[in-house]
């Protein structure tokens, strides 16, 4: 490791500030082949502060912070890195990570069938000449959950735990590092509303402790829950960094800062047109398919018109998910009852090319692992749920007129790539996720189930695919829409069911709906239990 | 207007593994005298090639699905001796016993299928005990014998050539016709691809690359059926080989069904999905390959003109390796049919230059698995660069 021990001062910062001051990045630039991902970006983290670190995808942010820990080695960059004073050099993560900058990815970097212990002390063993010393690694384990306020036996698998928790162990196994710096890359993207919180509270609590940490969220209401300033980035520059204990800074503050406009509106306006039911599910009841006696959803009745977008609210794991793909082809579950109506008649969907073929289509929540053939080209995915539609006889693929089809769809949904030929693989995840839904427009359908379509991409797609929903709204398909975002749900929905634990246990219509009234319905059990 | 090194740099891939092959040709064609190219040599490497490049077909679906088969090569061997035994002990005739063999193929690859698709046993250990299974019923039903020989008719299935319609001595004009009207189809298919994609507003490549590469296809199709005439004419097996590559190069990249399998492999959660039946088509495409596998073991035995208990033993290594020479990858997804033919003609030229030069299989098979290593290694270093 090069650490310049000269304490070479970073001259703009005063005297005074110095010892205020553990992370300053001047002048960062980092370009890539074609592209300057950052330019002349400067960065800096006070001792004992929650940063957060917003922009759109593709700002640079994620770049910045893989310069910062080391991914990016010392001279693939131009600037300079301060790290408690000191010039740092960093060569590889483990350089990085030896001087107390830890860095927690968006994807956890756990070992599912290691226990906790295993996990926290991996490359960094509790041993003596090679031999693990288990009975202190689990008693340090037991510490460190202590202070994450994660109640777990040490030799309990990662795969057995949500990723509530497993978050929380990746930040125990950081403090078992004696992380001085953490840096979080979206940590509460997968996390359900209670969990954030304690996550959020936990951030809080290392505060008080003396750890810093920078937060990159894409979730402002946690930004400026927690945040004591706020460094917006946009197209790879700092545009500005925000103290939030001089001035009250809100929501609509930082989305100008991020995309660069006012966005008054944060959903596209939209009129409804509301006609008759076109699908609907009555006395539906699914069960787990490994554990066969557990219920996953119980007599659900829920019906979608034409026009219309209905909203299902919920926690995460209350199976919302479960529900949307039992409806769809049974892709979910078993010991499936109940019955399915399109237009008044009773319809087959027992499988997933039968729904399909019944006008109903699925977008699921994950779309990298669900949704995409990341190595195949755009073309490919999009035409995957119709091939027939662009094939001779039903069988021979009529490449030409697959590409003008698919062409269509790229302007339609301004889906940002090269060319279609593009692999999905590389697009960023606003367009990914327009790929997936151009690639179920193309199947289609009357009925769209939509789970989390805007998760993890940036304000500015979020908006074009509300747009899009509007849209189909207005052609008279019937739009269901699953998210955690409860704005989201308030902000495009006509008409809002509220799942708990499998049960609908609330239904209202956005007119009547306000965030507070959705939260109580989603609670309330919890709450009495 | 694509020009011609961008065209190369998008396709280096292909375009390398035949310049490779055809490297090593000329070297060989140098090194041996001009044996290589004789027209007897070539029939030769055909024909010694031949199941390996039947099974290849197979095997790159399979691989593509994101799976392994290693029981070929027993399979082959188990065919050959139910065929062998039907028709040296049971007296039954040659295109019976042809019929029922391909039958029997199918249903070992049912057999196979069913539990990596259905069952979902992962393929490697399914196919794993397969290739047990099957080389023990092999020795069953040889009961440690060889069988043979067959009938004429069937040894012409490995053997023969196709018949001369003309009778001009020692010059084959069949063979010469056919070549002439190979290439115009060719031709002619290229030529209507190129007007549908202009049809449609899309860029084609430039009026020369068409002209130069039809050229060297044309150039190519004749030089072979030129050799072949003057010797006994084209291989039974040879028009068997063009027209199964030509129909599973066709099935993969213009068929719904390619792009399902190439949608499974690549990721195969979101092919189900989208719709596709994935467990019919991976159990299909297993069947397929037991269909193969089993055409293999025919040629094989009629070429040997003897079933013996060690036929086909390590045939499945050659196969499998001439899908990985030929680009397919082993997570799944990618894979070319022409890709693995090439591959598979790699390893045929280099076994047969490398025997005719008299050296030793110790060195051959060491020499094998470094072009192997080698291919796989320009794989992953061009996906590196392209990132």
């Amino acid at each position: 490791m090069v650490i310049d021990l000269s304490f070479k001062t970073p001259n703009h910062q005063g005297q005074e500030n110095m010892s205020d001051v553990i992370l300053e990045m001047r002048n960062i630039t980092k370009t890539f082949p074609g592209v300057k991902a950052l330019d002349n970006v400067s960065f800096s983290v006070r001792q004992g502060e929650i940063h957060a670190l917003v922009g759109e995808n593709g700002a640079g942010k994620s770049t910045l912070m893989k310069v910062l820990s080391g991914v990016y080695p010392y001279g693939t960059y131009e600037g300079d890195i301060f790290f408690q004073g000191r010039e740092c050099r960093f060569r590889d993560i483990t350089e990085s990570e030896k001087v107390g900058l830890v860095i927690i990815h968006q994807e956890l970097a756990l070992i599912p069938f290691l226990s906790i212990t295993e996990n926290l002390f991996l490359g960094n063993e509790q041993a003596v000449g090679g031999v693990i010393d288990w009975n202190k690694s689990i008693s340090m384990t037991k510490e460190l959950l202590e202070k994450v306020g994660l109640h777990e036996s040490p030799n309990t698998l990662i795969t057995d735990m949500g990723v509530g928790k497993q978050q929380l162990v990746e930040i125990a196994k950081a403090l078992a590092k004696e992380v001085k710096l953490l840096i979080l890359d979206e940590p509460t993207a997968s996390l359900s509303e209670s969990d954030s919180e304690k996550l959020l509270e936990l951030l809080l609590q290392l505060k008080a402790q003396g750890i810093s940490s920078v937060l990159i969220s894409h979730k402002l209401s946690e930004v400026s829950k927690v945040a004591d300033s706020i460094t917006i980035l946009r197209d790879g520059a700092t545009i500005e960094t925000l103290d939030c204990h001089k001035d009250p800074i809100t929501e609509d503050r930082i989305i100008r800062g991020m995309v660069g406009r006012d966005m008054t509106h944060r959903f596209p306006p939209r009129e409804s047109n509301i006609g008759e039911i076109i699908f609907e599910v009555n006395d539906w009841n699914v069960y787990h398919p490994l554990h066969e006696d557990r219920k996953v959803s119980t007599n659900i009745n829920l019906n979608v018109r034409r026009g219309e977008v209905v909203g299902i609210a919920g926690l995460m794991g209350s199976g919302r998910t479960e529900l949307a793909m039992s409806i769809f082809g049974r892709a979910y579950g078993t010991r499936i009852s109940g019955t399915a109506y399109k237009h008044g008649k009773e319809v087959d969907i027992s499988s997933i090319d039968k729904a399909i073929a019944n006008g109903i289509a699925y977008l699921t929540e994950d779309r990298k692992a669900y949704g995409l053939v990341l190595i195949e080209e755009i073309k490919n995915n999009i035409t995957l749920t119709n091939l027939q539609a662009i094939s001779d006889a039903k069988v021979v693929i009529n490449e030409p007129k697959e590409m003008t089809v698919t062409s269509e769809y790229k302007d339609k949904l301004n889906i940002k790539c090269s060319s279609i030929l593009q692999l999905a693989v590389n697009l960023s995840g606003g367009n990914q996720q327009k790929v997936v839904l151009s690639k179920w427009l193309f199947a289609n359908p009357e009925i769209l189930i939509l789970d989390e379509p805007t998760r993890g991409i940036d304000v500015g797609a979020k908006y074009e695919i509300y747009t899009i929903i509007n849209r189909l709204a207005a052609e008279g398909k019937g739009i269901i829409l699953i998210s955690s975002e409860l704005p989201e749900i308030l902000g495009v929905c006509d008409r809002i069911y509220v799942m708990r634990e499998g049960k609908i246990v609330g239904e209202l219509p956005a007119s009547e709906a306000s965030q507070e009234l959705v939260m109580k319905y989603i609670m309330t059990q919890e709450v009495t239990a | 207007m694509k020009t011609l090194s961008t065209l190369f740099k998008s396709n280096i891939r292909e375009y390398g593994m035949l310049i490779a092959l055809i490297t090593i040709m000329i070297f060989f064609q140098y090194q041996t005298d001009g044996i290589l190219m004789r027209p007897i040599n070539i029939t030769n490497l055909v024909l010694q090639n031949s199941y390996i490049i039947v099974m290849a077909l197979g095997m790159l679906l399979i691989i593509v699905s994101g799976w392994i088969d290693l029981s070929v090569g027993s399979v082959a061997a188990f065919v050959g001796a139910i065929a062998a035994v039907m028709m040296v002990k049971l007296d039954i005739h040659w295109s019976l016993t042809m019929l029922v063999s391909l039958i029997i193929g199918a249903a070992i690859g049912a057999f196979q299928g069913y539990w990596v698709a259905y069952v979902k046993i992962p393929a490697f250990i399914v196919t794993l005990a397969g290739m047990l299974i099957f080389r023990g019923l092999t020795l069953l039903i040889l009961q440690g014998e060889a069988v043979g020989p067959f009938p004429m008719e069937f040894q012409r299935l490995s053997t023969g050539f196709i018949p001369d319609f003309f009778g001009v001595e020692g010059f084959h004009v069949t063979t010469i016709l056919i070549g002439i009207l190979l290439s115009i189809i060719l031709i002619a298919l290229d030529w209507r691809a190129r007007k549908n994609q202009q049809k449609y507003g899309f860029e084609v490549t430039p009026f020369y690359f068409f002209v130069l590469k039809n050229a060297f296809i044309t150039g190519a199709v004749m030089l072979l059926c030129f050799l072949m005439a003057s010797y006994k004419g084209l291989p039974t097996v040879m028009v068997i080989l063009s027209i199964l590559i030509t129909l599973y190069a066709f099935v993969t990249s213009q068929t719904t069904i390619g792009r399902r399998i190439y949608a499974m492999g690549g990721n195969e959660k979101a092919a189900r999905l989208s719709g596709v039946n994935t467990p019919r088509l991976l159990f299909g495409t297993f069947v397929n390959m037991g269909v193969l596998a089993a055409l293999a073991g025919l040629i094989v035995t009629a070429r040997l003109n003897t079933a013996t208990p060690k036929a086909g033993d390590g045939f499945e290594l050659d196969v499998i390796a001439a899908c990985f020479i030929g680009g397919a990858s082993a997570s799944g997804g990618i894979g070319k049919v022409i890709g693995a033919v090439v591959g598979a003609f790699l390893i045929g030229v280099m076994n047969n230059g490398m025997s005719i030069l008299g050296i030793g299989i110790d060195w051959q098979q060491t020499i094998k698995g470094l072009v192997l290593l080698l291919a796989v290694f320009f794989d992953v270093y061009n996906k590196n660069k392209s990132v």
